[in-house]
């Protein structure tokens, strides 16, 4: 590293000031023999169905799993070098037919929550708009060869042949990897699935839709327990409905849901059986002198996140997101502009329907840096104690392999440098919605449209779990 | 050809075999239920060699084969050799007790726990014991959960110094990283305590038990509640105040409802535990709490066991506690905003007159009673009726008549038909408290009514009760009230109403006896077989094969032969069908 030119976005991702400018150097790496890959040799029209709907990353970070609009979930796994590699393809949901609401029901796999480790085997749980199921992901490298009655081929032996009884033996075979169905949880949400959460205790989770959230046991899937219901006695009546549900990190008894009213409660489990009454709830007062038509929509939560540590909720709503102490209620410790200059652009934006877009939010592992998507296939991160931030692009134009990714600037009015781009030349169709961090590296997960971009920070080439250098202390 | 000769032996056996890795999961599992005529087969030093090893790897199968496989290694002993070579089983139940599905381990931990008996000491020693230490010690939490419920068979057999070792190990699980695991240790503390030397349990699990009953996990708090039950029972009266009240009183004030839930619904054994001075020291005070919970959920625990509990009480104390600390809650819990917790305050608080006498409960039960009983639930109304038996012993029902009768005729009137079926079924009892007269003054009119009900689960309970009613009150009573107007319904112009008289006959015919049946049900039944509705025609036929045996076979052969004759040239498939069984059946062909 060169002197007097660097400089660590608290630890993790390097960054280097040049001219005032952030650059970073991240690496791409293309999954090899992804149905994702196609897209990135080919500039095909991209099937509707292969459209990534959501990335998480398993709690080591070895795998990452993927969902698409189609209903299939990829696994990814990471190879020793550092690549991450298809392990396993399934479809997990299938379009069905609801005959008593005479309702189609999509297949589309809107979140994937990992399982913590039970055994040699990966557990998952995916969902689509009513249905939670839960996957084990298994590999299976023998086989039982030997039968008594036919040859390995299959064809009958002659019976005068046996004269005495052969029990299978197990030889090495390739390695095979199964995705089986273990448990289907099913019948239990009248309206749209948006969250799922896997609780600290680890047998129970929670499933949110529009109204109402539901505990269950992993164990049982002919009973769930409804925890929230906002549903009024009368729809008429309807004023919020929950956008995101999720489980506290470590306190069983904690979950924070949020609304599209913008407010995020936190409900203590403990207190009652039914969680309608929250113990905190976070909302910072709006101005009424900026208060407008669209100022409701755009505070609507569209992501929420507990940091690691578990003492912070990370939310973004259209414009920003922000970061709440959970011991301050008022208003938030930190707030960060995403893409301001589209403050002059709402009304475009709602005549299209892109204010109702879903953006995710994520921390890193040490909840240092903050990342959550964009339009025009750009993505931001923060870095919570410099304040610096950095808006980079996932493109197949710009991501070449082991490229080092170049800061990108989005400027109202006139370009002052010939990478600047202006907001009127934004492509609004091509937004990041779905962003992962590896929990313990500098490694992210952007999904655009139908590709996934996994990158890497440039300093830990091989993948290995080297920290960078420098490193200042995580935050407590 | 002695070869060819042991072919047709060897092949339904070959076929078991084969079939253990079928493609269809059915054909495995059957295999598998089989597995015991394979090893027979294959004689124990193959199934020791071979099988059994077999067995070790295939763990990727469905859940119900691994059930089926790990319930049948548990009973394998004779199969391998007997007890000499019993631990040629562990290595599969091993496997077995680490799969991640609950109900699987489980089973493999009970086979494993049958056969540690079939152990000489020394193989104790020699095999299980490392097995239970490998599991203990395994990377994945499935292992080590499985653990926790090895400890207890193994602790009594073995040498001080493994016992020492035992110990060890489960101190670390109760610590463990994973809340599973320390749920699992919890669970099997109570467990573990009885096979433990007292001075142990004082040393060793009382600091385990103060641990977990302060864990940071709710699921792992509450199963501490259990474990503190059963090593409260262990311990002399003397140690229980200093080693575990003061962590049971935490749990009754527990931050979570679902810890204070556990302690209300382990409340009786609880008090069986500590005795009768704690209890009324410490848990009347707690008892009293729960009963005022916050939790709904709790609330409604502690009310289902407010009888229990008081009968439980010391006997010299008992009145004065329950009329001064616990029927004041009692009382608010009667106007309670959940109907849950009034519901199951209603199914138990009529069982406190027996222990408070005539007196109090006329003076003080009794209001309660009648508030319950005009309750807006009609739960909690059907849960005071359905126990009125333990008033009427103590003071006769006719105090509560009076409301009563309401309350009755509200809930046969209900526009919910499970409500109405749920009354229906009172019927029978609460004639037999109130008396015929009382009966059939108010309640006959409105099991009349219920025949001609528009569900039919109500008109097919109210036959039922119909029978009931005679066998409480005698033919003759059912003569004038009854029959009449069952049969009267014969002429409604509703083929339903009219297939409900047949169907009335079909339950009474054999209470009422011979002559009733004869000399007034048959005529009408045999007149309905000109009915203009098949189904009534059919029914009839059914119906005259259900009362023939009461009849005699003069009337059998002059009266209803001819009918069924008839029915049987019937244009209506159904009813011929009928008629012809009935004529089989009764053997008049």
């Amino acid at each position: 590293m060169s002197s007097g030119c660097l400089f660590v976005l608290r630890g993790f991702l390097c960054l280097i000031i040049k001219d005032g400018n952030l650059s970073l150097f991240l690496r791409l790496l293309v999954p090899c023999s992804s149905p994702y890959e196609i897209y990135l040799f080919f500039n095909l029209v991209c099937d509707p169905a292969d459209v990534i709907s959501t990335v998480e990353f398993n709690q080591t970070g070895e795998f990452l799993a993927t969902g698409d609009k189609g209903g299939r979930v990829v696994i990814f796994q990471r190879e020793p070098q550092g690549e991450y590699n298809v392990y396993s393809t399934f479809q997990s949901h299938e379009p069905e037919f609801d005959y008593l609401k005479s309702l189609e029901i999509e297949e589309k796999i809107n979140k994937i929550r990992w399982l913590p480790p039970h055994n040699p085997a990966h557990f998952l749980l995916s969902t689509n708009d009513k249905t939670v199921k839960l996957w084990k992901v298994s590999e299976k490298d023998k086989r039982a060869e030997g039968y008594n009655l036919r040859d390995e081929e299959g064809r009958l032996k002659d019976l005068s042949t046996i004269t005495t009884l052969q029990v299978p033996v197990l030889r090495p075979m390739d390695l095979l990897v199964e995705a089986s169905p273990r448990r289907v949880f099913a019948n239990a949400h009248a309206y749209h699935i948006n969250s799922i959460s896997v609780n600290s205790d680890c047998e129970t989770y929670l499933s949110a839709d529009d109204l109402r959230i539901n505990l269950w046991h992993l164990n049982i899937t002919d009973r769930s327990f409804n925890i929230v219901d906002l549903k009024p006695e009368n729809m008429e009546d309807l004023s919020e409905v929950i956008t995101v549900a999720e489980f506290h990190p470590h306190h069983c008894h904690l979950l924070a849901f949020s609304s599209s009213t913008g407010t995020t409660r936190l409900c203590d489990m403990r207190a009652r059986a039914l969680c309608d009454q929250h113990a905190k709830l976070f909302e910072e007062a709006v101005d009424p002198s900026r208060r407008s038509f669209f100022s409701e929509i755009v505070s609507s939560v569209s992501d929420v996140k507990f940091s690691h540590s578990g003492r912070y909720l990370l939310t973004r709503d259209y414009l920003t997101v922000k970061v709440w102490d959970l011991n301050m209620e008022n208003k938030p410790v930190e707030t960060y502009q995403v893409h301001d200059y589209l403050q002059t652009k709402l009304c475009s934006l709602y005549e299209s329907d892109c204010i109702f877009d879903k953006f995710e939010c994520t921390w890193n592992g040490t909840d240092s840096v903050i990342m959550t998507g964009a339009y025009n296939n750009y993505f931001r991160m923060f870095d919570r104690a410099s304040l610096r931030d950095v808006t980079l692009e996932a493109s197949r134009e710009v991501c070449k392999r082991r490229a080092v990714l170049q800061p990108r600037r989005v400027c109202v009015g006139k370009k002052r440098k010939e990478t600047d781009v202006s907001v009127d030349s934004l492509d609004f169709r091509k937004k990041i919605l779905h962003t992962a961090w590896h929990p313990k590296e500098n490694i992210i997960a952007i999904a655009a449209s139908n590709n996934l971009y996994i990158f890497q920070d440039r300093l830990t080439p091989n993948g290995h779990h080297n920290m960078p250098e420098i490193q200042s202390a995580p935050p407590k | 050809m002695a070869g060819a000769e042991g072919d047709d032996s060897l092949y339904p056996i070959a076929v078991l075999i084969d079939e253990l890795r079928n493609e269809d999961v059915q054909l495995r599992l059957n295999s598998i239920k089989k597995l015991s005529t394979i090893a027979l087969a294959l004689g124990v030093e193959r199934t020791r060699t071979e099988l059994l090893p077999f067995l070790t790897d295939t763990i990727y199968d469905e859940d119900e084969v691994l059930l089926a496989l790990a319930e049948q290694l548990g009973s394998f002993t004779v199969l391998v050799g007997g007890p000499e070579f019993v631990h040629c089983l562990l290595p599969p139940l091993e496997s077995l007790a680490t799969v991640e599905e609950t109900v699987v381990r489980d089973k493999a931990v009970e086979s494993l726990r049958k056969i540690s008996q079939e152990h000489s000491p020394v193989d104790l020693e020699v095999h299980f014991v490392p097995l239970v230490k490998r599991l203990a010690s395994g990377d994945w939490f499935t292992s080590r959960t499985s653990a926790c419920g090895l400890f207890g068979v193994c602790y009594p057999r073995v040498s001080s110094t493994v016992k020492a070792e035992i110990r060890q190990h489960f101190r670390t699980l109760c610590s463990d990283d994973t809340p599973m695991v320390r749920r699992a240790a919890s669970s099997k503390l109570g467990e573990f305590a009885k096979v433990l030397e007292l001075d142990y349990v004082k040393s060793d699990i009382i600091p385990l038990f103060t641990a977990l009953a302060s864990d940071e996990q709710d699921s792992v708090r509450l199963l501490a509640v259990e474990a503190g039950v059963s090593i409260a029972a262990l311990l002399p009266q003397e140690d229980l105040e200093d080693l575990v009240m003061p962590t049971l009183r935490q749990a009754a004030e527990d931050k979570s409802w679902r810890v204070r839930y556990m302690v209300a619904d382990k409340f009786s054994e609880l008090q069986k535990a500590v005795g009768p001075e704690i209890t009324k020291n410490d848990l009347v005070p707690a008892f009293q709490n729960l009963l005022k919970d916050c939790e709904a959920e709790v609330r409604t625990a502690a009310a289902n066991k407010v009888k229990v509990f008081c009968e439980s009480l010391p006997e010299d104390s008992r009145e004065t506690i329950i009329m001064t600390h616990i029927l004041p809650c009692v009382k608010e819990l009667v106007s309670d905003t959940n109907q849950h917790v009034k519901s199951a305050l209603a199914s138990v608080i009529m069982g406190l007159s027996t222990i408070l006498g005539k007196d109090n409960t006329v003076e003080h039960l009794l209001p309660l009673f009648l508030v319950q009983l005009k309750d807006e639930y009609p739960e909690v109304r059907l849960n005071i009726i359905s126990n009125l038996d333990c008033v009427n012993e103590v003071i006769g029902i006719r105090q509560l008549s009076q409301s009563l009768l309401p309350a009755i005729v509200e809930l046969a009137e209900d526009a919910k038909w499970r409500v109405r079926l749920a009354i229906i079924e009172y019927m029978p009892l609460l004639a037999g408290q109130l008396g015929v007269e009382f009966f059939d003054e108010k309640l006959n009119s409105l099991c009349m009514a219920w025949l001609i009900d528009h569900v039919y689960a109500i008109r097919e309970a109210a036959t039922c009760n119909l029978m009931k009613l005679v066998e409480k009150f005698g033919a003759e009573w059912a003569q004038n009230t009854i029959v009449p107007k069952v049969l009267g319904m014969a002429n409604d112009s509703n083929y339903l109403h009219r297939m409900t008289t047949l169907f009335c006959i079909n339950a009474l015919s054999e209470v009422c006896g011979q002559e009733i049946t004869t000399k007034h049900m048959l005529p009408v039944v045999l007149k309905m077989s000109t009915d203009q509705v098949a189904n009534v025609r059919f029914n009839v036929a059914r119906c005259l094969q259900k009362i023939g045996p009461v009849l005699d076979s003069s009337a059998l052969q002059a009266e209803v032969k001819p009918v069924l004759e008839k029915l049987a040239t019937d244009q209506d498939m159904d009813v011929k069908y009928f008629a012809l069984e009935a004529i089989s059946v009764l053997a008049l062909a």
